[in-house]
């Protein structure tokens, strides 16, 4: 492991103990999103439009409806109107997106739920609900949705960030754009210059739970929803939304959440399954199968990125040109501001342009993926990096050194960069015994990196310290990778009992208070920092009841090693578990609030190491050696801080190699199922090598960066530069799949 | 005088300038300052924009105050994942 | 509509219960039986969420119908412990931190408990073949595969 700054000391931040949450979740007791049965509950079903883009003529609920043990039917004529209602437009969307109103948008778009006894009633039902559509011309990419005579999927859309305003509406949500220097004096200024353009497709987030509710309405218009999100403060906004109540009306308890990476931030069941339930007088669940996750949540935009970059002899980046056009799906909303912001912020570059859009197609809505925006650009700019540096024979890693941000560089997206990891990252890379491994026939060796901000935001934290001097800590972000355990770590640090001693738990909406959602990398960095405040504000409030059974001041003591110790040793310690057992004599039971808007975010950074082999005859290319470098700041868990690197480079290679959304010419999806969605299984793949570096991020008490996006910003180049060492061939389309390779293979040899 | 620097997205609203002094000890001061400037501008800068002030980002940054040369960016959004 | 009377030993216990003929075992045993262990990510035979031992061999139990239970012996995630005290696999797993979201480690635990009571000492490309048909989106399998190489060689008393 490379340390770059002296590890402190800690007695329990950077340790690696089992996980709070572990036993129930290898004995099958963990309760996910589809796990819960509530008495008298009901199946519920989703009706989707077969249609890509289709007008709703009409809906027939009748024969629905009379079937045997239907008791709900709803359509999107239940929900309130809130575009009559003056709501904001992201709003409209959301709701008009989990259930469609004039216009379905996309195939897999919901137009219709039921409810029934059996799951085989509702089945059933769904099948009945006779809808009429008026098919409509649809765009599948972003090249037919900005052609000039597409047609439209919102006829009101007028592209933002244009100056002047368009007065033709398109397919075009917005343009961004990033510029500094003079493009024309740097690509002057280069001795080398590379050109290219790259296409991406959709690919899902894959989590391997599908997405579930279960919900339980009163008749005084309450409602408790049991979820499995990334966020149930944000599934009760956005529920309470589309269903025009006030979130105080909906109590959400959070499921145990089977993976997200983004993808569940986003309501799709939720408030069908409280309308199912106000309609029928019980509860119900609503789970989703496997191929309506394909077709109606996620994934990520497919895109199209050109990429100019020019280079001095000496490896200095003169100029960089990038346009890209992201696709939405059905809704405005692309990640292509974070693309523009994200695809040159690693370097240092004098002269650029980047410029994006943000473009709507008759695909469903994309929704976060891990670090969202910033792999397509990467696997793009990283690729044209890697021509130049070969252009000029210079090792990949010494010309990412030559332009790499550090402290103080003018980010490409704006501000000045703090204190960061970068440079650490590509040393670790160059200082592995990867990187100077033998390679075999056929292989292939890239280098690749990536950025991504990070995220604070809101988060609460509860402390209570129980009768036995054990702890409780109370949190609302949902646990999706092991972050009970830095919660609990960071809590024993500060209140210096075992690590045993703590529990940590997530609560319901009701219990503590409000969690923005477990994204952005930000659950240990935010939620952590609210977690320590809390324990600080304990450990104040012990040192107060100590002084009060010493009957001395405040300031004599302090509370080292998990006791209070009187400054000149004169009284003998009194523990947590002293302090708390008499707890009713000092003041009452003790316990402690934190919430915070987080400060101080950390960027991180990451550089990756890929070996391939491509088989020649087959074009097959599979991933022999991989090592990945990434800047926790701080490691609370290093288990799970390279639980996130691996996964993230996987996820990685399979949005590489295989990971497409495949449509048929009526936009249809033909592969919704995860045998024709091939994500990468334990025989595809190697051991994947971890080096955290940690750079600590001051702003932050213990150093955390956050680390669970940037692991997947790199592979994508890293494999087709490893792929490009192998066998000579540059690929520029995703995924590089074996035909694909063969035939610029094939190219090659014509 | 905060030095208060605009992407080229959000030039449009500068008439084309990328950096404008302002005299203001908080980022709703120098907002206000900025929309008598550049009328409409705040409602755009409320809604679609993060803040950076010296180097570090903020999603509501309202009331957060602005030192004496401070430098301040306005951001497009982004969501993490 | 007429259900079927099925006995079964499930874990250790012998069990009944009724069941429609078109109803998968997994919706048998999670709803009817309220083991839900076992998961569904697919319901196609794809992701392995589902697997459990039936007459000792590994399955998926999305892909049978309920009524094939009847007259076998099934082993689901909830009868891996024995009294209480997990097995090697759940412990290694727990220690090497195979796991993250943990929607899929039933599964992968089922396929790996019959893959080691089979070959007590796999190689690791054995392993990753045994587990090529159990999906796990989070970890990237690497500490998984170490977690069942750290369980073999506690079974085998090394």
């Amino acid at each position: 492991m490379a340390i770059t700054e002296e590890n402190p000391g800690y007695k329990w931040v950077g340790t690696r103990p089992i996980r709070p949450d572990g036993v129930e979740k290898v004995t099958g007791k963990a309760r996910f999103g589809a796990d819960l049965t509530l008495p008298g509950m009901l199946f519920g079903k989703v009706v989707r439009s077969p249609h890509a883009h289709a007008r709703i003529v009409s809906i027939d609920t009748s024969a629905a409806e009379s079937m045997e043990g239907v008791k709900a039917v709803i359509t999107g004529a239940d929900f309130p109107d809130l575009a009559a209602n003056g709501a904001h437009p992201s709003e409209i969307d959301v709701a008009n997106n989990a259930i469609a109103r004039d216009k379905v948008l996309y195939e897999g778009h919901v137009v219709a739920a039921v409810a029934a006894i059996t799951r085989e009633q509702a089945e059933a039902a769904a099948k009945a609900v006779a809808v009429t559509y008026e098919a409509l011309p649809h765009v599948l990419t972003v090249d037919e949705a900005m052609a000039d005579d597409a047609p439209l999927l919102h006829e009101a859309m007028i592209t933002k960030g244009v100056d002047p305003a368009p007065e033709e509406p398109s397919n075009i949500a917005s343009k961004i754009l990033h510029e500094r220097g003079d493009l024309d004096q740097g690509f002057g200024e280069a001795d080398e210059v590379v050109e290219r353009e790259f296409t991406t497709k959709p690919v899902h987030q894959g989590y391997i739970e599908p997405h579930a509710a279960v919900a339980d309405a009163n008749s005084d218009g309450r409602a408790h929803i049991w979820c499995s999100s990334q966020g149930h403060f944000q599934m009760r906004a956005y529920t309470a939304t589309v269903l025009g109540v006030s979130p105080g009306t909906l109590k959400v308890t959070a499921a145990e959440i089977g993976g997200g990476f983004g993808g569940k931030t986003v309501i799709y069941l939720e408030p069908l399954a409280v309308r199912l339930s106000q309609r029928a007088g019980r509860p119900v669940k609503l789970v989703m199968d496997r191929d309506e996750v394909f077709r109606a949540t996620g994934p990520t935009s497919g895109t199209r990125i050109k990429v100019k970059m020019g280079v001095s002899k000496d490896g200095k980046i003169t100029a960089a040109e990038v346009w890209m056009a992201y696709e939405a799906g059905a809704y405005a909303g692309s990640p292509v501001g974070a693309a523009g912001m994200t695809a040159i912020a690693c370097y240092d570059i004098p002269n650029f342009v980047v410029e994006g859009y943000d473009v709507v197609c008759n695909k469903p809505r994309v929704a976060a993926y891990r670090a969202p925006g910033a792999p397509m650009a990467a696997f793009a700019v990283e690729s044209v990096l890697d021509e130049l540096a070969r252009t000029i024979e210079m090792d990949p890693i010494d010309i990412r050194l030559t332009n790499a941000a550090v402290e103080g560089t003018q980010a490409s997206y704006g501000p000045k960069f703090p204190r960061i990891g970068f440079v650490e990252t590509l040393e670790a890379i160059k200082e592995h015994p990867n990187y100077t491994a033998e390679l075999g026939p056929n292989q292939g060796r890239g280098v690749a990196a990536g950025f991504w901000f990070n995220a604070g935001m809101m988060s609460s934290a509860t402390v209570h310290v129980n009768e036995n001097g054990t702890a409780t800590v109370v949190t609302g972000s949902p646990d999706i990778g092991g972050s009970r355990q830095s919660m609990a770590l960071m809590a024993a640090e500060e209140l210096g009992i075992p690590y045993e001693s703590i529990k940590p738990i997530v609560a319901d909406t009701e219990t503590v208070g409000f969690n923005d959602v477990t994204g952005g990398s930000r659950v240990t960095l935010a939620t952590g920092a609210a977690v320590v405040d809390a324990c600080r504000l304990i450990v104040e409030d012990l040192r107060g009841r100590a002084a009060k059974t010493w009957d001395v001041e405040v300031d004599q003591v302090e509370w080292v090693d998990g006791q209070a110790q009187h400054v000149d040793g004169s009284q003998p310690p009194l523990s947590l578990n002293d302090l708390a057992a008499k707890s009713g004599r000092t003041g009452g039971p003790i316990s402690a609030n934190a919430s915070l808007n987080s400060r101080g975010v950390g960027a991180g950074f990451s550089t990756q190491l890929c070996d391939v082999e491509v088989d020649p005859e087959t074009g097959v290319t599979r991933v022999v050696r991989y090592l990945s470098a990434q800047d926790a700041g701080r490691a609370i868990s290093p288990d799970y801080v390279e639980g996130q690197m691996q996964g993230g480079v996987v996820q990685g290679i399979g949005w590489a190699l295989n990971e497409e959304y495949i449509h048929d010419t009526e936009g249809v999806m033909e592969n919704p199922s995860f045998l024709d969605y091939r994500m990468p299984v334990a025989s595809d793949l190697p051991m994947i090598d971890c080096a955290i570096v940690e750079v600590p991020n001051p702003a932050h008490p213990y150093g955390v960066r956050g680390v669970g996006e940037v692991g997947i910003v790199p592979p994508m180049a890293a494999v087709g530069n490893a792929i490009r060492d192998a066998v000579d061939v540059r690929m520029t389309e995703l995924p590089m799949s074996p035909i694909k390779v063969l035939e610029a293979l094939n190219e090659n040899d014509g | 005088m905060a030095q208060v620097h605009f992407s080229a997205g959000l030039r449009e609203l500068t008439g084309g300038a990328a950096q404008i002094e302002v005299d203001a000890s908080t980022v709703r001061g120098l907002i206000k300052a900025l929309d008598e400037m550049f009328p409409g501008i705040a409602a755009r800068l409320s809604e679609a924009s993060s803040v950076a002030i010296d180097g570090e980002i903020f999603t509501d940054a309202e009331y957060e105050s602005v030192s004496e040369n401070a430098e301040v960016h306005f951001l497009d959004i982004f969501q993490g994942g | 509509m007429p259900r079927t009377h099925i006995t079964t030993v499930i874990n250790g216990d012998e069990t009944e219960f009724l069941t429609e003929d078109s109803t998968s075992l997994l919706n048998a045993l999670r709803d009817e039986v309220g083991l839900t262990g076992a998961k569904e990510g697919c319901g196609t035979g794809d992701c392995g969420a589902c697997s459990i031992l039936v007459d000792d061999r590994v399955n998926c139990s999305c892909l049978m119908f309920a009524p094939e239970a009847d007259g076998t012996a099934i082993v689901t995630v909830e009868g891996l412990a024995d009294s209480g005290e997990l097995h090697p696999l759940q412990q290694c797993f727990l220690e090497g931190a195979a796991l993250q979201c943990g929607i899929c480690t039933p599964g992968f635990l089922m396929a790996a408990k019959a893959l080691l009571d089979k070959n007590p000492d796999p190689t690791e490309t054995e392993i990753r073949y045994a587990l090529a048909g159990n999906l796990c989106r989070c970890t990237g399998y690497d500490k998984i595969i170490r977690a069942v190489q750290e369980a073999a060689r506690e079974m085998r008393g090394q």
